[in-house]
């Protein structure tokens, strides 16, 4: 299970609706059976002007020059501002892996498609969500600010620019609290065996059909 | 106090505990698993020395990775290295968890979703989970049925249960009745051209009306499995007598005194008459058309008889961004008509359109025709080898083949293209699957989603017709 408390960090844009799961991590990378290694393939098709294979070594593939995160100013950055419906399509939490094993560790937008939502909080990735014009202010304030930096900050859930303007956003607090703590989902469900074993004992008696197999 | 929705009764009947700020431990009764997302997931039970909580609730089949060409050598038939490994883990983990598994050469293998139902492992008032999106399918069932990702996955063998917030409460109606050649996938492509991709966001939909109530069970399955390209996890149907009839005789359904009780709990399955929703929306049946998705996210769908819109009337700027972005990658020209889109490519198939009724309905506009010079590539890929088996009794695949279609073994195939069938780039496909974005059927590849009538008449004329003009003569 992951940390995250607060972060100061470089920004890079993605300005762009809709970003789906197939945008964020090709299929041909969903073959793998491993959680790890997807970065260098995040964005694959938009980032690449070949077309990438698993096992690639993506060192020496021809870059394309137009897409935001290729260009050397956004290098190094751990906070990715989008537009709205981020991460929609698919379930595959290859997305949230391929984001985080590339060095993201929050991700802004106006609005999130929900299983990436859950998924992001799995793997230590921030979603946070604010305003369309928020948003907007921030798309321009880090075109025009070449090593532009957000702070965020967790426990207060707050973030600040660099004009000291701070930005307040909401968390689950459940969610929250495990991201602080680094806690384990399943170790913290396992804690209530009991209660779930008397649920099941008395669904097998009201519900026998559930268990037909 | 206000009555409760189908989706309250089905939450309700599933918390196991809640906690103060409303984050529930729902109990999940099915789990179903496939090879691309849940190999992590096992791996993670090993390193943390854990066993399934209840190995029975699961069932496995592998789908996304087969090959649906000749592949009598079972496994090995895979060419592809990296995706045989992965078809090799799952029958691995199955093996070693004792988890049922139908595996490749199994006449039960097929897509997952269409597997589950098929075989009734998928019941009304069960909560069904799997890692993939389109679990929403199950929901035409009356279950409460939705996708989650590989640490979901892990979560759920291990306790069976998963920590979720409720959703919110929408209902979308269609009433009236359908036109003769508009069927349950136009539906669906019309409710995801009216609310949008994120339409669904945060809701469970429950799908009423009467239009939903005339529908088969299958045809639920079609509109429920879009409830995902409208946003929402879940989709669902009220169960009723043929939902009931669906079950009934199913391999893992239940039997004897345990079915008559079962029915009688069904039957309170539906959403009361003073159930209060946080959002509605209807739609008149009689309106609906024959859809084509013209762009590169569901919600760019017009009816057969409109045309590709113009971005420079879109007064929202994301959203002209956007049309300009999927004309582009789609080679289209802003206003041209619908029925002057070419197709290169058909794809019969995938967890929308790839049971018995799918076919029957594309057998139907084909028979006695033959695809279009043009058209370089057309399969049908039936969704199970049950289904495959019963369109060969009926004969669809000498209606299929007999037009020039190839008549492929079972899997997601087209789909998501993470086998070998892929829409060549710059290729239109007339597709019966479920996504329409950039390079999801292949690199470059265009496609178009329409129903299984739809894609049948488009292969015989080349380019998108309206398949009522087709039907007339019948
Ligand atoms: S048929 Fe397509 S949408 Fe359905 S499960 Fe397979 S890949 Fe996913």
């Amino acid at each position: 299970m992951y940390h995250f408390t607060a972060l100061t960090a470089l920004v890079a844009p993605l300005d762009r609706a809709n970003v789906d799961t197939d945008a964020i991590i090709p299929k041909q990378f969903l073959k793998s059976i491993k959680r790890s290694g997807f970065g260098p393939f995040a964005f694959d098709e938009w980032r690449y002007l070949d077309i990438g294979e698993p096992d690639m070594d993506c060192t020496h593939r021809p870059k394309n020059p137009d897409f935001s995160l290729n260009q050397p100013r956004y290098q190094g950055a751990k906070i990715l501002l989008t537009r709205r419906n981020f991460g929609c399509g698919s379930s595959r939490e290859h997305a949230p892996w391929a984001l985080k094993d590339y060095g993201f560790d929050a991700v802004i937008a106006p609005s999130f498609a929900d299983i990436f939502f859950n998924n992001s909080f799995k793997n230590g990735i921030l979603p946070i969500v604010l305003s369309e014009e928020v948003i907007q202010q921030l798309f321009e304030e880090v075109d025009a600010n070449e090593g532009y930096q957000l702070t965020i900050d967790l426990p207060s859930q707050s973030i600040s620019t660099p004009s000291g303007q701070v930005i307040a956003f909401e968390v689950d607090a459940f969610r929250k609290h495990c991201l602080l703590n680094g806690l384990d989902d399943i170790g913290l469900t396992l804690q209530r065996a009991v209660e779930i074993k008397s649920y099941e004992d008395a669904r097998k008696v009201s519900m026998p059909w559930m268990f037909n197999e | 106090m206000a009555g409760k929705t189908l989706y309250d009764k089905l939450w309700e009947q599933h918390v196991v505990s809640m906690d103060a700020n409303g984050t529930a431990l729902i109990y999940i009764d099915r789990q179903l698993v496939h090879e691309v997302t849940s190999p992590q997931a096992f791996e993670g039970l090993r390193i943390a020395n854990r066993k399934p909580w209840r190995v029975s609730a699961n069932a496995a089949v592998p789908d996304h990775n087969v090959p649906t060409t000749e592949r009598s050598a079972g496994v090995e038939s895979i060419e592809d290295p990296i995706a045989r490994i992965q078809v090799q883990t799952l029958d691995n983990n199955a093996k070693e968890f004792g988890i049922t598994e139908f595996k490749m050469n199994d006449i039960r293998q097929g897509i997952v979703h269409v597997v589950g139902p098929e075989q009734g492992l998928t019941l009304p008032g069960m909560t069904v989970v799997c890692g993939d999106s389109h679990t929403s399918t199950h929901g035409a069932m009356g279950a409460l049925a939705f996708g989650i990702g590989t640490s979901e996955v892990e979560h759920v063998l291990a306790t069976q249960c998963l920590l979720q917030k409720k959703m919110k409460n929408m209902r979308i109606r269609v009433e009236g009745k359908l036109q003769t050649g508009v069927g349950a996938k136009d539906v669906v492509l019309a409710i995801i051209g009216k609310i949008g991709t994120a339409g669904g966001t945060g809701y469970a939909i429950e799908f009423a009306g009467s239009v939903m109530r005339d529908m088969s069970v299958e045809g639920r399955m079609t509109v429920c499995n879009m409830a995902i390209e409208a946003g929402a996890r879940a989709g669902m149907v009220a169960p009723d007598e043929k939902t009931i009839a669906y079950v009934q005789g199913r391999p893992f359904a239940p039997k004897g005194d345990i079915m008559t009780r079962a029915i009688a709990a069904w039957k309170e399955l539906n959403s009361d008459d003073d159930a209060v929703f946080d959002a509605e929306v209807v739609l008149q049946g009689e309106e609906i058309e024959p859809q084509v998705s013209w762009g590169t996210s569901p919600e760019l769908v017009i009816p057969v008889t409109g045309f590709v819109p113009d971005p420079e009337q879109e007064t929202d700027a994301v959203r002209a961004n956007s049309i300009r972005r999927a004309l582009d990658y789609m080679g289209l020209k802003a206003g041209m008509a619908a029925t002057d889109i070419p197709v290169d490519v058909v794809f019969i198939g995938s967890c929308t359109n790839s049971r018995i009724e799918d076919l029957r309905q594309a057998a139907a506009v084909v028979k006695g025709k033959k695809i279009a010079s043009r058209i370089e590539m057309a399969l049908v890929v039936p969704g199970s080898g049950l289904v495959k088996q019963q369109a060969e009794q009926e004969g669809l695949d000498v209606i299929f083949k007999d037009a020039g279609f190839e008549w492929r073994e079972p899997g997601c195939s087209m789909c998501l293209a993470m086998n070998a069938d892929r829409v060549p780039a710059g290729k239109h496909c007339a597709s019966t699957s479920n996504r329409n974005f950039e390079g999801r059927q292949g690199a470059g590849g265009r496609t178009h989603l329409v129903s299984p009538a739809m894609a049948a008449a488009a292969a015989v004329a080349g380019h998108f017709v309206d398949v009522r003009t087709v039907m007339g003569g019948n």
